[in-house]
């Protein structure tokens, strides 16, 4: 199915169990403990032997040889893979540094060898006995310090690297009212629940992978592609995931070693990437740098805005689109932007929920804060004034699909009780607290990607739904389970669904915040051709056809799901495409943070009293789940206002803070309170759910609302991610 | 994590003497800091002496009035217990600030006393560190240091004491007692306890071989408002930045013990003789000798106004 035009009146617009709040139906397998997970497959692969990874002890440089004696003879190996012996491997579309390294050494903690053995202890015991010796290489490791040998770098999802309208530097110039700041994020951690975990098991050259992935296709491709065996070959199994947060949207070590492990000892195994080992073997957020200008009337309205972004990465690797809401969140005829990417030898940097945005808000709603307060507009009255209803690129010829950017600020404000603010800083005290409020906007781009489903009625009427869509701890069971229950008119509980396995349809997969609302859609179009086949075996026209209480239904006319669907049952298989629309149309989703802190007066301990936000992301297919998944991202929020940070030694080329312990993420006495409205809307240009994302929204802004609320506690203004203790002591001493 | 051998001991006595006699043997208790550092193969023992059943888990009066505190009584039971709560509000403070509710369940006194460093260099055997490899060097030093001691410290090591817990004891002037090898008792005031780096990092208290913690006491109250006020980056789980545990007089007097900052838990005479000045004074007494990096300086003002807060609060109960 094509979807090119806006959609018409469908059978979602019923709203009978789409848009309903649901509890999650895989809820009770997980809290009971009965959804296996990939690293517990033990069902499905008895017997799997264990595999410890041994990463690399330096960032760049060679192996200049490798002892395995000691690791071989120790008990219960059953063999150690490594570059010299897993036979040629190529690397992934999606990777940029080889999962395998050797003898070349591409960053700290690659994966250097696989120690294969009978038990968990027995592996990791051996693999302290690998022997490396390494020739190491000088590498780059500080941003700050390579940052004028940036380069533009290749385009990814956020579009071109650079992007320009108007006559910036002129305007900017004459401007009377000018913004000019710099401000640095630093590198993340997804810090997700479940570590990246694998079984593999081999039947003749056939692989089978129990793993814990987002993205099924892009990865059975990857692992095609590195082992250079065919796709057709390989069948990825993954449906329960315990977050993932970006993380696990490719093909990481665990995988591929342990199918090279399994390859090797002729058993299965199975291998996870230990946690202390996650932060330098696999991905993670980079680092930026980020110069914001903005130049604006006195009254606040902007005539000039330019953002410009610097990141690293590992040669061949991409930039972090920092800069991206820069190009259509606000007005101003006069306009740039800039990514510059710069070579480092820290490990992989890529996506981490709201890639672009999340850190980009960090920046461009602090300067927002700080245009503000030099203009004397009130913050919200500031990004009402700055609203623009089309693309502010392209021209009023592209308007957004749906952009209800006022109205969340409005309501959002409202309910937060804003206008209680006192707009002079360092004003309000609650006993040791000096208390604050600050907001800013939110703001995520819609993307829709091409996601296909199959969709079957059995011979007792029960509807089962199959795709290799995944279930990151989202909800896409249930909002899938519900797309279907509306569009064949049967009760939630009579739909089975069957997520994250590579012999299903391909989908969107999770990522991106595209996930819902594209692997619904897909279900959509299969039910829609479902729906052809009832009608047509009932004898009636499709098109008149009504699909209610497990019947099909023509003027007074009925027969059950089930009687045609027979002993046989009926299946369907389609899936949603997409036209220009997303051309046409600027497409992204929208919202307002409102978040209250207090700052200790003494030391300046900063702890969040309650956060609010609106938010407009078209139909919101399952209230709760949606809901979930914004606090969670406004907590993810305040992590990166005030804690979250990879610390680099710059020495070593390393992230020093690779555990739990060290990389603080908020526990649960960090949040108190958290409000969320969806704003109602409907977008019929995005997807004929009429939906749009709203896994990475809650994230995008919130960490700038806790900032802009530090300042209005303290007048204190912190341009450097986290904004930590020390920070804050240095800042006011200064 | 190496293979290693285990034995449930039957007495306190047996205990000790096992210990002395195989080379590389240590007791587990609640086994959160122990098990965790086995995994990485930071330490490496040959063979465990599990101490969990040797009747050390009582807390009792001490006929001076004071208390005794078993070394196997669970953090959980010792912050709860009534007598420590009324009369030791400062312990009961420092403990519900330390770790999580299920870490402080299994989590001993000695155990407590004994937990190693937090430093990140220490955590990864790739690293230089010569509290864990001696000779090695020490990779914080010129590294990511933010979370290190500025007292205390030396050239080759800038480790911090994470307890919580222990700045208390220290505070209330515990001692540690002990039985060695041989059967012999003695009680170790604790600010003789844990040694400073100096020279010889890896060597972190006066414990001999084989040499069991079997009590910990506490001298008679003292009287006074208790408070432990513990500055992290996060509400909640995480070690100290900065901690300040202090018992307030109502003649103007104090005293104080800090966290965070030191080698060892640190106290000074001269801090507490500087009570009656304020905040400042306490904290420039105290501070005497501090050696900060460029990532742990803040330590230093962050001491002072952690104090200048206690002492608000102060000043607001009275
Ligand atoms: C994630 C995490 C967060 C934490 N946060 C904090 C915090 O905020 N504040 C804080 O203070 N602590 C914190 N801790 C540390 C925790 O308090 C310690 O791990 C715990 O107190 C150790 O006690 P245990 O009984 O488990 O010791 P074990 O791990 O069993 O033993 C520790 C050491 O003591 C020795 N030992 C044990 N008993 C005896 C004995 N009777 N005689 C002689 N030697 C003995 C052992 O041989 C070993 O060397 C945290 C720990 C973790 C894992
Ligand atoms: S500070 Fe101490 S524990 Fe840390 S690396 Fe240096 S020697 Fe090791």
């Amino acid at each position: 199915m094509k979807f090119d035009t806006p959609a018409g009146p469908n059978p979602i617009d019923k709203g009978r169990v789409i848009g309903i709040a649901h509890d999650r139906i895989d809820g009770p397998a997980k809290v009971t403990g009965t959804a296996a997970y990939a690293y517990e497959r033990h069902d499905a692969a008895p017997n799997a032997a264990y595999g410890w990874i041994v990463g690399s002890a330096i960032a760049k440089g060679r192996i200049a040889a490798m002892d395995l004696t000691a690791a071989e003879a120790s008990p219960g190996v059953l063999g150690i893979v490594t570059h010299a012996n897993a036979g040629k491997l190529s690397k992934g579309n999606m990777n940029t540094a080889h999962l395998l390294g050797g003898p070349q050494i591409e960053h700290y903690e690659q994966a250097l060898a696989l120690v294969v053995a009978d038990t968990f202890e027995n592996a990791r015991a051996a693999a302290a006995l690998v022997r490396i010796d390494y020739a190491p290489e000088d590498g780059k490791f500080d941003l700050a310090a390579e940052r004028l040998n940036g380069v533009i770098p290749p385009q990814g999802f956020g579009g071109p690297a650079d992007t320009k309208a108007g006559d910036f530097d002129g305007a900017f110039a004459k401007a009377a009212v000018k913004v000019e700041q710099t401000y640095t994020t630093p590198d993340q951690s997804h810090a997700m629940m479940e570590p990246h975990a694998s079984i593999a098991a081999w039947n003749g050259d056939k692989l089978t992978l129990w793993t814990s992935n987002q993205m099924i296709a892009w990865s059975v491709g990857d692992m095609a592609k590195t082992l250079g065996i065919p796709k057709e070959n390989i069948r990825f199994v993954s449906p329960y995931i315990g977050g993932g947060f970006g993380s696990k949207l490719f093909l990481r070590a665990d995988a591929l070693l342990a199918a090279l492990g399994a390859r090797q000892v002729g058993r299965p195994v199975k291998v996870a990437i230990a946690r202390p080992q996650i932060p330098n073997n696999t991905t993670h957020r980079p680092a930026t740098i980020q110069r914001i200008r903005i130049g604006a009337d006195k009254d606040g309205v902007i005539d000039a805005i330019a953002h410009e972004v610097w990141s690293g990465d590992l040669p061949g690797g991409g930039a972090e689109t920092a800069a991206q809401q820069t190009r259509l969140l606000y007005r101003g005829e006069n306009r740039m932007t800039a990514h510059r990417l710069v070579t480092l030898n820290l490990p992989e940097g890529n996506a981490m929920r709201a890639p672009g945005e999340a850190v980009g808000l960090l920046a461009l709603e602090v300067a927002m804060d700080e245009l503000a307060e030099a203009c004397g507009v009130d913050p919200v009255e500031l990004r009402i004034r700055n609203d623009v209803q089309f693309d502010p690129e392209a021209g009023p010829q592209r308007p957004f699909s749906s952009r209800k950017l006022v109205e969340c600020l409005r309501a959002g404000a409202d309910r937060f009780g804003w206008q209680r603010r006192n707009p002079k800083p360092g004003q309000v005290r609650d006993g040791r607290w000096l208390v604050g409020m600050g907001m800013a906007s939110a703001f995520r781009n819609n993307l829709t990607e091409k996601s296909g489903a199959r969709i079957g009625v059995d011979g007792s009427g029960k509807v089962i739904v199959e795709t290799d869509m995944t279930d990151i701890g989202t909800g896409s069971y249930t909002i899938i389970a519900q797309t279907a229950a509306e569009m064949l008119g049967v009760d939630l509980d009579q739909v089975t669904v069957r997520l994250g396995d590579s012999r299903f349809p391909v989908s969107a997969g999770s990522g991106g915040q595209w996930g819902a609302n594209s692997s619904t859609a897909g279900v959509y179009a299969a039910a829609m051709a479902l729906r052809a086949k009832l009608a047509e075996k009932a004898g009636y026209a499709a098109e008149q056809a009504q699909f209610e209480d497990g019947l099909v239904r023509m003027g007074n006319q009925s027969q059950t799901l089930a009687s045609l669907a027979g002993a046989q049952g009926l299946w369907a298989e389609d899936s949603m495409e997409y036209g220009d629309l997303d051309k046409k149309y600027a497409q992204a989703t929208f919202g307002a943070h409102f978040c209250e802190v207090g700052v200790d007066m003494d030391t300046a301990e900063v702890r969040v009293r309650r956060m609010g936000g609106a938010f407009a992301s078209g139909r919101i297919l399952n209230p709760k789940s949606a809901r979930s998944q914004v606090i969670g991202a406004m907590t993810m929020g305040v992590g990166a206002a005030l804690m979250e940070a990879l610390d680099v030694d710059t020495r070593f080329g390393f992230f020093v803070n690779h555990d739990m312990a060290e990389y603080q993420v908020p526990v649960h006495a960090d949040i108190p309170h958290q409000d969320v409205l969806f704003v109602d809307e409907l977008d019929d240009k995005s997807s004929p759910m009429k939906a749009k994302g709203v896994g990475e929204l809650g994230i995008c802004g919130a960490g700038a609302a806790v900032a802009n609320a530090i300042y209005n506690a303290t007048g204190i203004r912190l341009r450097d991610y986290p904004l930590t203790i020390d920070k804050l002591l240095k800042a006011q001493a200064a | 994590m190496k293979p290693f051998t285990y034995e449930r001991a039957n007495s306190v006595e047996a205990a000790a003497k096992a210990a002395a006699s195989v080379q590389g043997a240590r007791f587990i208790a609640g086994g959160t800091n122990l098990l965790d550092l086995m995994k990485l193969q930071i330490e490496t023992p040959t063979h465990l002496i599990d101490v969990n059943r040797l009747g050390l888990d009582r807390i009792e009066k001490t006929e001076e009035g004071g208390l005794r505190i078993g070394a196997l009584v669970r953090n959980t039971d010792l912050a709860a217990d009534t007598t420590v709560r009324r009369d030791y509000g400062v312990l009961s403070r420092a403990l519900v600030a330390g770790a999580s509710g299920q870490l402080r369940n299994k989590a001993t006194t000695a155990g407590n006393l004994l937990q190693r460093t937090r430093c990140p260099y220490f955590y990864d055997i790739r690293m230089p560190c010569n509290k864990r490899k001696p000779g090695s060097g020490c990779g914080a030093l010129k590294g990511m240091s933010r979370s290190l001691a500025i007292l205390g410290v030396s050239d080759a090591c800038i480790a911090q004491h994470p307890s919580d817990m222990a700045v208390a004891m220290r505070l209330l002037d515990a001692q540690v007692e002990t039985m060695g090898a041989d059967g012999t008792k003695r009680a170790i005031p604790i600010a003789d306890f844990h040694l400073l780096p100096g020279e010889t990092p890896h060597k972190e208290t006066v414990l001999n071989a084989g040499e069991i913690i079997t009590s910990v006491t506490l001298p008679k109250p003292v009287a006074g408002t208790h408070v432990y006020r513990k500055v992290r980056d996060r509400a909640s789980y995480a070690f100290a930045l900065v901690s300040v545990a202090a018992i307030f007089g109502k003649d103007g007097t104090a005293r104080f013990a800090f966290g965070g900052i030191g080698a060892k838990p640190w106290r000074t005479a001269e801090a507490d003789a500087a009570a009656s000045e304020g905040a400042k004074a306490v904290a420039q007494a105290a501070l005497a000798g501090a050696r900060t990096t460029e990532h742990n300086d803040f330590k230093r003002p962050l001491v002072e106004r952690t104090l200048a807060s206690l002492y608000r609060q102060q000043e607001a109960r009275a």
